[in-house]
C-alpha cells in the first residue's frame, strides 16, 4: 500500500461519520448520499463540547463518592454505604476478586477516563506533536472500558429489587447512585464528542507509523 | 478505480486505497493503527441466525425471574421489570429509566432492527428504510449494556450470599446465553457489506 499520503480534509473530501463513505466536501451543510447522516469534516465544536462534559463529570464525581449509594436496613440498624465503603466491605468479607472488580469498574475506570480525556483535550488544544499513536490508543481504551462503570448501578438495582423484607432486611438506593450514574453517562458522551482526528491534524501527513 | 475503493481512516483521516482483505484478516490504518475494515465469514446468514436466537432469549430473559432470594422462610424473586419498578417507586426515576433503556429497550430495539435489515437482505431484497434503521442500530450500539448487567447479577449474588440463600432463576440461563449471542453478533456483523447494499446517486 504505497501511495501518496494525504488526509480527506486536505484533499477536499469528507469521510461520513456513520458509513465511512468518502464524499466531496461542500461549504453548505451536506448529508451523506448513502446513509443520510450529516457530514462533518470534524465533529462540530469537539473540544469545547468535550471540555464541558468533562467538567460536568468532575463536578458530579464528588457527590457520587461522598453520598451513599445504598442504605441497608437490618435488625442491627441502618448502614449506609458509599462506593468506596462497598469495596472495603468486600475486602473485609474476604471476597477479593469481587472487591477488585467493583474497585476497577466504579473507582478506577471513571477516574482514569476523566484524566485521559483531560490529557487528550489539553494535548490537542495546544497542538502537541507528542506520541499521537499512543494518544489515539488511549482514546480507544477510554471508549471501550467506559461503559463498564455502569456495573455498580446495576448491582444497586438488583439489590433494591431483591432485598425488601421490611425491618428484617431492606436495601434502598442512596443519592450517590444518581450522581454516579450521571458521571458514567456524561463521560460516555464526552468520549463520543471527542474527535481523534484533531490529534493528527497538528501533525504532518509524513508522520507515519514505523513499519 | 471508483471512489468507493478509497477510504479515510475514521480516527486520523488518512486516505487509504482499500485493499482486498481475506476473511479473517483486517485492514489497518498505516498511521494510527485503527481497524479500517475487517471482513467476516458468511456475515449475513450468521448474524441473522444469532439475531433470531437473541430475540427468543430476550423474551425468555425478561419474562421469568432471574434471581430468587430467601430469608427466614420468605422467598423473593425478581424479574428485571419488577426491579426497575421498585427503583422507580423509591423516587429513583433517573436510575430506573437508565436501567430500563440500557438493559431492556436498547437490546430489544437493536435486535429488532437487525432482523428488519437482515431478513430481507438474506432474501436478496433491500429493506425500504435500510439506511436510517442501520444508522439507529450503530447509534445505539455502545448503549446496550446487557453483559455489564450480567456481571452485576453475579456481584449482587456475592453480596447477598452472606445474608441468605440465592436461587438462580430460569431467566439467568437465558441471560447468560443471550450475552454470548449479543457479543458474537458484534464479531459476525460486517457493516461494510450492509452499507454496500445501498444504491446512492
Amino acid at each position: 500500500m504505497n501511495q501518496q499520503r494525504s488526509t480527506a480534509r486536505k484533499t477536499g473530501m469528507v469521510s461520513c461519520s456513520c458509513c465511512h463513505l468518502l464524499c466531496r466536501h461542500t461549504p453548505a451543510p451536506a448529508f451523506c448520499p448513502r446513509c443520510g447522516a450529516r457530514l462533518h469534516s470534524r465533529k462540530p465544536e469537539s473540544i469545547a463540547r468535550t471540555w464541558a462534559l468533562v467538567i460536568a463529570a468532575i463536578i458530579f464525581y464528588i457527590p457520587a463518592n461522598i453520598f451513599p449509594v445504598t442504605h441497608t436496613t437490618s435488625l442491627s440498624g441502618v448502614q449506609s454505604d458509599t462506593i468506596l465503603s462497598g469495596v472495603i466491605y468486600f475486602i473485609h468479607s474476604g471476597s477479593w476478586p469481587v472487591a477488585l472488580i467493583i474497585f476497577i469498574a466504579s473507582v478506577l475506570v471513571p477516574l482514569v477516563k476523566i484524566l485521559i480525556l483531560i490529557l487528550l483535550l489539553i494535548s490537542t488544544q495546544f497542538r502537541w506533536q507528542w506520541r499521537p499513536v499512543e494518544r489515539t490508543r488511549l482514546y480507544r481504551l477510554t471508549e471501550a472500558v467506559g461503559r463498564w462503570s455502569m456495573l455498580d448501578i446495576y448491582v444497586v438495582t438488583i439489590l433494591v429489587a431483591l432485598v425488601h423484607f421490611g425491618k428484617l432486611a431492606n436495601i434502598s438506593a442512596g443519592s450517590g447512585a444518581v450522581y454516579f450514574a450521571a458521571v458514567v453517562v456524561i463521560t460516555m458522551f464526552a468520549a463520543e464528542t471527542f474527535d481523534t482526528r484533531l490529534i493528527w491534524d497538528s501533525l504532518g501527513v509524513h508522520h507515519d507509523r514505523e513499519e | 478505480m471508483t471512489k468507493e475503493h478509497f477510504i479515510a481512516c475514521h480516527e486520523c483521516d488518512l486516505i487509504h486505497r482499500l485493499p482486498d482483505v481475506p476473511v479473517g484478516g483486517a485492514a489497518r490504518c498505516l498511521r494510527c493503527d485503527a481497524t479500517l475494515y475487517r471482513p467476516r465469514k458468511d456475515s449475513l446468514n450468521r448474524t441473522l441466525a444469532l439475531a433470531i436466537a437473541g430475540i427468543i432469549l430476550f423474551v425468555i430473559a425478561n419474562t421469568f425471574p432471574f434471581i430468587g432470594f430467601t430469608i427466614q422462610a420468605q422467598i423473593r424473586e425478581t424479574t428485571l421489570a419488577t426491579g426497575i419498578y421498585e427503583l422507580y417507586q423509591q423516587n429513583m426515576g433517573f436510575i430506573a429509566t437508565l436501567v430500563l433503556i440500557t438493559v431492556v429497550v436498547i437490546p430489544f430495539v437493536s435486535l429488532c432492527s437487525l432482523l428488519y435489515i437482515l431478513i430481507p437482505l438474506q432474501r436478496n431484497r433491500v429493506p425500504k428504510f435500510l439506511a436510517p434503521v442501520f444508522r439507529l442500530y450503530l447509534f445505539l450500539k455502545p448503549w446496550g449494556m446487557m453483559e455489564i448487567f450480567m456481571l452485576g447479577i453475579l456481584v449482587s449474588g456475592f453480596k447477598l450470599i452472606k445474608m441468605a440463600s440465592i436461587i438462580p432463576g430460569l431467566s439467568l440461563f437465558a441471560f447468560s446465553i443471550l450475552i454470548l449471542v449479543l457479543s458474537t453478533i458484534m464479531t459476525t456483523l460486517d457493516e461494510h457489506i450492509i452499507w454496500e447494499k445501498i444504491d446512492y446517486p
